[in-house]
């Protein structure tokens, strides 16, 4: 190109890139890589798992490697076409996207092992793999991006691979399911897409480290609380909190049991992540004006998710409720907004992810074992295998936030943080959710596994395939539950990173402008 | 739809309009046209020839499934965005190079190759809603 006078450096980055700044992009883009090669493949059903599991565990990989150079180093971010920021599309890191990246993952790994003994060949033609990947992609996305637009933009890329998920068999109570799902999501986005453009005429700009800086500067003429309040309800939406969350247990019985295990721990959990990156780190004044709407939401989604598990008799709806109700301990969470709570809050989604995950992984293979989901039927489990119903135990106890598993830690946080600021009544509803969780599940342990088998079982076997994931989960919750320093040191540098950001402003504006 | 007319024109407008389409991909770069646009004019060409002559005949002439022709697409936007890992430059950065071919001297670029993704991601995947519509109207 010709020798132009203009200064470059003004609208462009003109420093290299460090090559480990690259691991911010990779995960979306890995991700979209391999799902296109699975979607061109998609006739070739062998191919589809041999290729689409060592891409997850690359995806693992890269997010791992991801946690630890940001762990290092602080926040990492590559802005899109070399563009400076605020007008290049900035993606950037911090420990709170990194860890629900990388737990996300993690997730979608077991989900796409155990689908090889749950999803059949006509699952996989019609292309279950390629719609992980595509998942992974939005979800991904989502976390690590730094612009809010563009998180809209992967809510849409998940959301419609979500779709394809939902539908996998076709079956009539599939689409009703889909629809519901897929009407009231639309509804949640489309709220979030309008908030976004109000934000924008606000602001200007759309990259959310600019805007966290020209919130803080602005905040006395802006009207913040409006955009604050409506992404409050566009999150808590995709978040399943009450009173927007009848979508889900309308919704998540009815596909495949692995897809619901991957909805379980992906879809409502980016709702979160979203809740926490927009109130604690754009709007954290707006959040403490809204703090007691927050926790009464969440104590009325957390009660009632409780309540809704004790009076289902199927055992996937009876989990769908028990998602609902950790969410409402997130949202307590996050209404205190010390960084203990938002810490618990971190701690729990992590957690969740995991644990419902493989719930719903559990429920599918005692579904197989005894030849129903209804717990009128169902019995007889533990004379079948002895292991599996101890790892549902240990998974039901977690769900319950009994110690020494990993649910019991971000409660004890949550609740902890809660008893600091005199919200005594906080503590003793995170306490009674965990009581009446334990009641719910206890109820299934009991009926499902320790009763006899009220008629002759089917001879089924246990697929080998399909309980590896379930056996990794629970040795991470356990895992996690034993030895909870580390994790606990870094969700609440995370915290610490959400409530003052500003070494993430400082990563993407450098010379702080 | 099967008038004598329209059956003969078919195949002569569905050309014309699938060359006019790669000229609105290419033409995109610095005027109004590129892939998203040029790929609706070609999934318009391969509507009007499944419209005279039935979605058996445009499965054949695509050769590809649209669903492996959009996910091509897609991977080689996504590569277009990796490519700039090897020049040391943030992800999606414009690299130009201007090979010179019979004294002609041809911008190349990885704007380009992207530009062409997005066009065969919107061909296959309207094309494929556009067949399975055309499919489920003759049951």
């Amino acid at each position: 190109m010709a020798a132009n006078p203009a200064d470059l450096s003004a609208a462009l980055v003109l420093t290299p890139v460090p090559a480990a700044d690259w691991l911010v992009v990779l995960p979306p883009a890995w991700c979209i890589l391999a799902g296109a090669v699975l979607l061109m493949l998609r006739k070739s059903v062998r191919l589809q798992a041999l290729i689409a599991i060592p891409a997850l565990a690359g995806l693992v990989v890269i997010d791992a490697l991801l946690l630890a150079h940001v762990a290092a180093n602080g926040p990492v971010t590559m802005v899109m076409g070399r563009w400076l920021p605020p007008f290049g599309i900035a993606f950037t890191a911090d420990l709170t996207g990194v860890l629900f990246a990388l737990a996300g993952a993690v997730v979608a790994l077991a989900g796409g092992v155990h689908a090889l003994a749950d999803i059949d060949a006509s699952g996989r033609r019609y292309g279950f793999y390629p719609f992980l990947l595509l998942l992974m992609a939005g979800v991904s996305g989502a976390f690590l991006t730094g612009d809010i637009f563009n998180l809209y933009v992967w809510f849409e890329v998940l959301l419609i691979a979500s779709f394809g998920l939902i539908t996998l068999g076709s079956e009539p109570r599939q689409i009703d399911g889909a629809i519901k799902y897929a009407f009231l999501n639309l509804i949640a986005t489309t709220l979030f897409l309008v908030t976004t453009g109000y934000l924008y005429g606000i602001f200007g700009t759309l990259n959310m480290a600019d805007i966290a800086a020209k919130a803080a500067a602005g905040r006395a003429e802006l009207p913040l609380m409006t955009l604050a309040t409506l992404y409050f309800v566009a999150f808590g939406m995709k978040a399943a909190a009450f009173p927007v969350n009848f979508w889900l247990p309308a919704s998540y019985h009815t596909p495949r049991v692995v897809v619901s295990a991957l909805f379980a721990g992906l879809l409502t959990k980016v709702g979160i992540y979203a809740l926490l990156r927009t109130l604690v780190m754009l709007f954290p004044v707006e959040r403490e004006e809204l703090s007691f709407l927050i926790v009464l939401v969440g104590v009325a989604t957390m009660l009632l998710g409780a309540l809704g598990a004790l009076g289902q008799s199927d055992i996937r709806r009876l989990i769908g409720y028990v998602v609902i109700s950790g969410i409402g301990v997130m949202l307590a969470g996050l209404s205190l907004g010390s960084p203990g709570g938002i810490g618990g809050a971190i701690f729990y989604a992590l957690h969740s992810m995991v644990v419902m995950t493989a719930l719903y992984m559990a429920a599918g293979l005692a579904g197989r074992l005894a030849g129903s989901f209804d717990l009128n039927s169902l019995g007889g489990l533990y004379g079948r295998s002895a292991l599996f119903s101890a790892l549902s135990l240990v998974l039901f106890f977690a769900a319950a936030g009994l110690p020494p598993f990993s649910g019991f830690w971000p409660k004890v946080m949550v609740a902890k943080a809660a008893i600091d600021i005199g919200a005594w009544w906080l503590a003793a509803a995170v306490l009674a959710t965990g009581f009446l969780t334990t009641i719910a599940l206890g109820r299934v342990f009991a009926l499902a596994y320790w009763r006899p088998a009220p008629m002759a079982l089917p001879v089924q076997t246990m697929p080998a395939g399909a309980l590896l994931p379930l056996v990794l989960l629970t040795a991470l919750t356990v895992g996690f539950g034993l030895f909870p320093e580390r994790l606990m040191a870094l969700v609440q540098h995370a915290a610490q990173g959400l409530a003052d950001p500003r070494a993430y402003i400082g990563s993407v504006f450098p010379e702080g402008k | 739809m099967n008038t004598l007319i329209f059956r003969t024109v078919a195949p002569f407008l569905t050309a014309l309009m699938a060359l006019f389409s790669i000229f609105v991909l290419l033409r995109g770069h610095n005027e109004p046209g590129g892939g998203f646009i040029g790929g609706l004019i070609a999934v318009s060409a391969l509507a009007i020839f499944g419209i005279a002559n039935g979605i058996a005949a445009v499965r054949r002439a695509l050769w590809f499934h649209p669903m492996a022709i959009s996910a091509f697409g897609l991977f080689i936007a996504c590569l277009a965005g990796l490519l700039s890992a090897a020049f040391g430059v943030p992800f999606m950065t414009g690299l130009w190079v201007y090979p010179v071919v019979l004294g002609v001297e041809i911008p190349l670029s990885s704007v380009m190759l992207f530009d062409t993704g997005v066009y065969l991601v919107v061909v296959g995947a309207i094309t494929s809603i556009a067949l399975a519509l055309e499919a489920g109207d003759d049951v």
